[in-house]
């Protein structure tokens, strides 16, 4: 399966979504899906390079794998960093004003809502995030 | 992502260009920071704009806050995946979308 492995580091997001729309571009994916899956990369690529090496820099794995006769796209996140479950995160308040508002946890929110699939597990020492999308 | 701004009269519009996430929001949050001060009416236009993700709301909702205390801030040109982010979040509540 295609994958790219990059440094956990924010300069390395463009990269990571280039690999993403070649394999998407490739396969035929509309515009639609094409940029709910771009926003989705950063929401989750972000939060690795943020939060899963907090003593310095690992690695994250991307892998793509595309189901053609289901038009099923799937990408999986793999790190070494501290575990974590962003589907274990309540969903944050959306009906706030301005003033009292949070940002926390609105990225994941939206992966959530706009994925047709997503799945977290803790395997030998990997955070593995898994989303899936029809294209 | 590329920034264009047009400021008259206390109103300042700015154009984005590109993709609003989190490589590119810091970028806008600086400009804000430098250009704010004496705008009584903020416009964002949107229509060349891709897409946004949360580290691009988080500068969206940080000058809507500013801009309660001094003005109006509008965005205008919002394309459907956007409209949709800002549904989704909720931000349609917060932001006046034209």
């Amino acid at each position: 399966m295609p994958q790219i492995t990059v440094k956990a580091a924010i300069e390395n997001l463009p990269a990571v979504t280039s690999f993403v729309d070649e394999m998407l571009e490739a396969n035929g994916c509309g515009m639609k899906a094409l940029m709910q899956l771009n926003i989705a990369v950063d929401e989750l690529f972000s939060n690795i390079a943020h939060y899963a090496y907090p003593g310095g820099a690992g690695e994250v794995t991307v892998t793509a794998a595309f189901d053609a006769p289901q038009r099923l796209f799937v990408l999986t996140f793999t790190d070494s960093g501290i575990p974590y479950n962003p589907l274990d995160r309540e969903d944050p308040d959306i009906t706030l004003s301005a003033e009292e508002r949070q940002i926390g946890g609105l990225g994941i929110m939206m992966v959530r809502k706009t994925m047709d699939g997503m799945t977290y597990e803790y395997t030998d020492g990997h955070n593995i995030l898994t989303i899936s999308k029809k294209i | 992502m590329n920034i264009s701004k047009t400021f008259k009269d206390g109103a300042l519009t700015i154009a984005l260009q590109g993709r609003l996430d989190t490589t590119t929001a810091p970028l806008l949050e600086q400009e804000l920071q430098a250009s704010l001060d004496g705008v009584t009416a903020l416009r964002f236009d949107f229509a060349q704009l891709e897409y946004i993700s949360s580290a691009g709301l988080r500068v969206l909702l940080t000058s809507q806050k500013q801009m309660n205390k001094q003005g109006t801030m509008v965005v205008c040109n919002v394309n459907e995946t956007i409209g949709e982010v800002f549904e989704i979040t909720g931000f349609s509540d917060v932001l006046t979308i034209e």
